[in-house]
This record gives C-alpha cells, sequence and structure tokens, in this order.
C-alpha cells in the first residue's frame, strides 16, 4: 500500500518498534559473550555432539539469554531511564513498551528452555530455566535493589552458560564445569566494581545500592582486590583439570599476575588521584578484564584443539 | 491516484514483518535438520502390524 495516508490514524503507535528494536531488547553485546562461553564449554567437553544438534545447543542458550535480557529490560525500565549507560535501551527511549519487552521475554524463555531440552537433554534445559529464573527474579528483581552484593550472588546468572554448553554434551555436571562456572562468577565482582568506581553518577541516581554508593569508593577498592586475588585459585584450578594443559596454565598465570597487578594499583589509589587521571587505573582494569576473560576461555578452546592433535592436555 | 513517498512507519513494519518472515523460516529450518539428525540416530524401529513376522523374534542360542 502506498497511500500512507490511512497509516496517519489511530492504528499507529508513536514509536512503532522495528526488528532492531526487538532484537536491542536481546542485549545482543551480553549474548555474544554467552555464545562465546557455551561453546566453549560444549567443545571442551570429553563427549562431541553433532554439528546440527551443538549449533542449535548454543542458538537456544543464547536466546534464553536474550529472554532473561528482555526480562531484565521490562522490569528495570524505571531506573535504565535514570542511568546514562543504560537510557537508550529500547524500553526507556520508548522504542518499546514495556508490556512487549514482558512478552517477548517470556515467549523466547518457554521457546528456547523446551527446544533445548528436545536438541540435547533435559538437565541442560533444566539448568537454562533456572538461568533465566535467577537472573530475571532472583537478581534483576530481588538482588538488584536490595543488597550491594547484587552484583556478587547475581553473578551466577551469567556463569551459567558455560556450565550449560558441558551439560549439553555430556548430561552431567563435572569439576570442569564447576571451576568454568566459578572463573565467571569470581570475575563478574571485580568487573563491575571498576565499572561502578568510573561511572560514578550512574547508580548513584538510579539508587541502585552498589558498593559504591553503599560501603563507599575505598571499600569498593579493597572489594576488587579480594575478589581479584580470590578468583587466582579458581583460574589456576581450572588450568589443571582436564580441560587445561601447560598451555592454559601458562596463559592462566600470566593473565592473572597482570589482573591482581591492576586491582593492587586501584587500591592504592584514592579519589583525588583518580580524579586527577580520569580514572585511567579503573577504566584499564576494566577493559582487561574482557580480555582476560575472553583469553581465558579461548586457551580452553586452543588446548582442547591441541589436544585432539595430540600435543596438549595433561 | 499519485503514489506518496513510503512512510517511515512503512520501513519499520517492513523490517518486522521481514526480521519475523526470515526467523520463522530458519526456525523451520532448524527443526527439521535436527529431527534428521535424531532420526538418523535413533535405532531401527517396526512396529507390530498383526502378521507373524519371524524376523521381529529375538534370536535363540545354538547350544553346541
Amino acid at each position: 500500500m502506498s497511500d500512507t495516508t490511512a497509516y496517519h490514524g489511530a492504528t499507529a503507535t508513536p514509536h512503532e518498534p522495528g526488528f532492531g528494536d526487538y532484537v536491542q531488547l536481546l542485549k545482543p553485546r551480553v549474548m555474544s559473550l554467552v555464545v562465546f562461553t557455551a561453546l566453549v564449554g560444549l567443545l571442551v567437553a570429553p563427549v562431541a555432539l553433532h554439528p546440527v544438534e551443538a549449533f542449535a545447543a548454543i542458538l537456544f542458550v543464547a536466546l534464553g539469554a536474550g529472554a532473561s535480557g528482555a526480562l531484565n529490560m521490562w522490569w528495570d525500565a524505571d531506573i535504565d531511564a535514570v542511568m546514562q549507560r543504560t537510557a537508550r535501551r529500547p524500553v526507556p527511549a520508548g522504542k518499546v513498551q514495556a508490556g512487549e519487552a514482558l512478552a517477548v521475554g517470556l515467549a523466547l524463555s518457554g521457546i528456547s528452555v523446551v527446544m533445548l531440552g528436545l536438541a540435547t537433554n533435559l538437565m541442560a534445559a533444566a539448568l537454562l530455566a533456572f538461568t533465566i529464573f535467577f537472573y530475571a527474579v532472583v537478581y534483576s528483581m530481588w538482588l538488584k535493589r536490595t543488597t550491594p552484593q547484587n552484583i556478587v550472588i547475581g553473578g551466577a546468572a551469567g556463569a551459567f552458560p558455560p556450565m550449560i554448553g558441558w551439560v549439553c554434551a555430556t548430561g552431567s555436571v563435572s569439576v570442569e564445569a564447576c571451576l568454568m562456572f566459578g572463573l565467571i562468577f569470581m570475575w563478574t565482582p571485580p568487573h563491575f566494581w571498576a565499572l561502578a568506581l568510573f561511572m560514578k553518577e550512574d547508580y548513584h541516581k538510579a539508587g541502585v545500592p552498589m558498593l559504591t554508593v553503599t560501603h563507599g569508593r575505598q571499600a569498593t577498592r579493597l572489594h576488587i582486590l579480594v575478589y581479584t586475588l580470590l578468583l587466582v585459585p579458581v583460574a589456576l584450578g581450572a588450568a589443571l583439570t582436564s580441560i587445561g594443559g601447560p598451555l592454559t596454565l601458562a596463559v592462566a598465570v600470566a593473565l592473572n599476575v597482570w589482573f591482581v597487578i591492576g586491582a593492587w594499583r586501584i587500591w592504592t589509589r584514592d579519589e583525588t588521584v583518580a580524579e586527577a587521571d580520569r580514572y585511567a587505573a579503573e577504566k584499564a582494569f576494566f577493559r582487561f578484564s574482557l580480555l582476560y576473560l575472553f583469553l581465558h576461555f579461548a586457551a580452553f578452546l586452543v588446548e582442547a584443539a591441541l589436544k585432539s592433535a595430540g600435543i596438549g592436555g595433561w | 491516484m499519485t503514489f506518496r513517498p513510503e512512510h517511515d512507519l512503512h520501513k519499520r513494519r517492513f523490517s518486522r514483518n521481514l526480521g519475523l518472515g526470515l526467523t520463522l523460516a530458519a526456525f523451520v529450518a532448524l527443526v527439521f535438520a535436527l529431527t534428521v539428525v535424531k532420526v538418523q540416530r535413533g535405532e531401527p524401529m517396526q512396529g507390530f502390524d498383526h502378521t507373524y513376522s519371524p524376523a521381529m523374534l529375538p534370536k535363540e542360542e545354538k547350544t553346541p
């Protein structure tokens, strides 16, 4: 229909969403991390899936993560609108209505869990369902607005994908899957607290009880150091299991030394020094934290490839 | 009748319809591919059809 006059009536909403707006509801950047870690979990497992099953498994894990992102955007629309970092998300920007985000989130949750169960096994589907519940209900609805430990406990939701990938292939949870979970779980607090240090107005304005708001910035710096130190044995432990090897251990040692040095630098600074160089150390730590996680999981993947060629692993 | 330029609303609706259409097509293709993989890997099956089929009887072990 080429005549547009009919569309200016009551049927058209002022901000009718395009397909891209719905894609943005699924937090594609978070999804890319989920796809990568779940893929590594699946590929390093001792049981090989058929490529079609593996593709379907990763797709539905990613879809489940997207669904929980949409549910999070529905619930958090009010605080997303206040924070500079999240104000352009589809719901606070007025591109998608909150009810639509809820419908998309619920529909995709159901589809992803059922399809993952059919494509792989019930345990993987149950874990995915629990992950969506944990992120949408436990983290978004409960912890995020009530406790400064929100990031610590809520980080579990982001830590499940490699475990789900492993369970898709093997049908059970093992120490390797738990250590991959632990790696992301322990990495999440320092990563987000570094962000909170230099995005300082956002969480304060939104009234989100981040550690920086409730316990102060110096306490946050100490927490970053403590959690980074606690992360070290988990990362090295993972490298010593069947998914690791000499290469993984070398990468883990190098990454953790660098990460601890970064956390130490943050702890020894105060706000005056940080403001003087516009939070250079905190921003560098945050950027490196992304590389840290990527390289750790990339090392697992390379080690698995080397092992299949007969030259990697323990 | 004169043709008016396409409104931005049309573009957004078209992108939504196209995106949904392609997503559904991809979903159908994926379910089909999964079905083929699952069926090919399954054990051969034969149902009872009310006729005597000696081939379905368990093989007896021969004693020497």
